[in-house]
């Protein structure tokens, strides 16, 4: 089955390529749709938060340390990056869920420069209390601070992302025909109504933040093991206002949104190579448009509607209307 | 069946709500009544819990309620509506029902993601309910259409049925008569009283008094967060008390 599947993507990949899409770009697409999926899960739910790069730093450094430290195979790595993101986001979550829309974002953009600094002191600081604890000085090497862990086997397949991709995506579909996925719903357009429905407003929010961290953890662990390399200034801002164009652009009422946005901007750089430095402003035009013509994303079938009324459809003249309501 | 002792609330030097006291008993149709400002919203809101009371205690079915979450007074059986609609805007009527029957389903997403069983058949049976009661309160031609592009009284009974929908005890009605026409107020106390031969129990927060004769077993009345007097809608008619509440009293 695997073998029909890198067929299948190798065919996908040959036909990509002439364009710009070679095997790594598409990787990593793949990679930055599972970060739009993440950040979807908070958005839908009505939180802006914005900590999906610490998650992703903390699967990233957890899966290194698991396959590199103790010799475990990709999956153990992967998994435990997820269980620790996973695990990292409850206590964070309660506190923090009942802020809201810019204050939550600040605070969460918060936790990510948090994680980004301790990764980079990590090492110092372990070796300061091990000085301390044992009276001689003691050089602790793990992380190696800004310089980061470097070679990491490339280990990710593209098949195990297209796999996780399709996995991830089922489970949203299911989760949005399921009682827990209409309460994301509801919170996300009324928090004090949905309350009043008998929504455990408090469990549904921490649900979505834990679902989302986990996500981001896993998407960090694949993307450690394609890079071979990961360093503390991989998971600064930008990543932050990355993920964010990515739901920006293809919108997040539905799961396909995120993934269409981030297919789309990881793409469009490498298609328009030609256009060399000029690629960046080509990317930020296209977020502008979409926000100004179409606020709720590509992926909105109410807005492009909209849309299609307000410039396309022929008028008729006033005169006319008024003509037949007489 | 639902009881307030001494409930008090206060917003900083604001006394909204000050010792009241009343009974709402089961299957009756209960008003309250009195002018802009009394606190009859702040008094909803304290049993609903999105607000809570100062001082003094809310008991519904012998459970304290006075500090309790939300979710967990609707799951032991009150729904209510909003003065100014409050629906999911973005989804459809029928889907707002489904939300209202959260607190019904008992299948879990591990259930939903594996095509269980239980999942499919408690979908099966809140889709089914929703469809009942959209019919029940003739919107079933508007059961797709996102509740925000609804009709004014569209949406004014798609928040009855919501409530409905919740499957509770004690339905709690704030104006649910704003901005209807004469008929319309008429139709909508017969659901009312339909609603109670169904072994509802309903508060309902009113300025229309035609509505209240017709429905009301009982009414009190609030007046700057007291309240001044309570009894049959007759005898509420003819209190001075309450006229003076209303009309100011007559300088001699």
């Amino acid at each position: 089955m695997i073998d029909g599947l890198n067929n299948l993507i190798e065919w996908v990949i040959s036909i990509l390529t002439p364009i710009g899409i070679t095997e790594p770009v598409f990787q990593f697409m793949l990679v930055a749709a599972l970060l739009g999926l993440s950040i979807y899960l908070t958005l839908h739910t009505g939180m802006f938060s914005l900590a999906n790069a610490g998650f992703m730093a903390i699967g990233a450094y957890v899966s290194v340390i698991l396959t590199q430290e103790f010799d475990q195979p990709l999956w153990v790595g992967i998994l435990g990056g997820m269980i620790a993101a996973g695990i990292i986001a409850i206590p964070i979550g309660l506190p923090v869920l009942r802020l809201r829309d810019i204050y939550l974002a600040i605070a969460t953009i918060g936790f990510s420069e948090v994680v980004r600094i301790i990764l980079l002191n990590f090492d110092d600081i372990v070796s300061t209390v091990l000085t301390s604890l044992e009276g001689e000085r003691v050089r602790f090497r793990l992380l190696n601070g800004g310089r980061g862990i470097r070679p990491i086997p490339k280990l990710t397949e593209t098949w195990m992302l297209v796999l996780f991709l399709i996995a991830v995506m089922f489970m949203l579909d299911r989760l949005a025909r399921s009682r827990l996925g209409r309460a994301m719903v509801a919170i996300r357009q009324d928090e004090k109504a949905a309350a009043n429905m008998g929504i455990n407003v408090v469990y549904v929010k921490t649900m979505a933040f834990v679902l989302g961290a986990v996500l981001a953890g896993a998407a960090g662990g694949f993307n450690a093991h394609l890079k071979g390399i990961i360093t503390p200034a991989d998971f600064d801002f930008t990543l932050i206002v990355d993920i964010l164009a990515y739901a920006v652009l293809g919108g997040t009422t539905i799961w396909v949104g995120p993934v269409v946005g981030a297919l789309v901007l990881r793409a469009m750089p490498e298609i328009l190579r030609d256009l060399n430095q000029y690629r960046g402003v080509f990317n930020g035009l296209v977020l502008l448009l979409v926000i100004i013509y179409i606020p709720n994303g590509l992926i909105n079938p109410a807005g492009w509607k909209r849309v299609w009324n307000r410039y396309f459809r022929r008028r008729e003249p006033a005169t006319q209307i008024i003509a037949e309501s007489e | 069946m639902l009881e307030l002792i001494n409930v008090s609330r206060h917003f900083g030097g604001l006394q909204a709500l000050l010792d009241v006291n009343m009974v709402v008993p089961m299957g009756k149709v209960v008003g309250l009544i009195g002018p802009n400002g009394a606190g009859k919203t702040t008094l909803i809101n304290n049993i609903s819990g999105l607000d809570h009371p100062s001082s003094g205690t809310i008991r519904f079915l012998g459970h304290d309620i006075s500090r309790a979450a939300p979710h967990r007074i609707t799951r032991l059986g009150i729904a209510r509506t909003y003065q100014n609609i409050r629906l999911f805007g973005e989804s459809t009527a029928h889907v707002n029902l489904l939300i209202a029957q959260h607190g019904q389903g008992r299948a879990s997403f591990l259930e939903a993601l594996t095509f269980f069983p239980r999942y499919l058949n408690e979908e099966k049976r809140l889709k089914a309910r929703a469809d009942d009661i959209l019919a029940q309160f003739g919107l079933s031609h508007v059961a797709h259409t996102q509740a925000a592009n609804l009709s004014y009284g569209d949406q004014r009974r798609l928040e009855m049925a919501r409530a409905r929908a919740i499957n509770p005890r004690l339905l709690l009605l704030d104006e649910p008569t704003a901005g209807m026409n004469p008929t319309e107020t008429r139709e909508l106390g017969e659901q009312i009283l339909r609603m109670r031969d169904d072994g509802l129990t309903i508060l309902v927060i009113e300025h229309d008094m035609s509505l209240i004769h017709q429905v009301c077993d009982l009414v009190y009345v609030l007046n700057f967060g007291q309240i001044i007097a309570h009894g049959t809608p007759a005898e509420i008619k003819n209190d001075p008390v309450v006229i003076e509440a209303y009309l100011g009293r007559e300088d001699d």
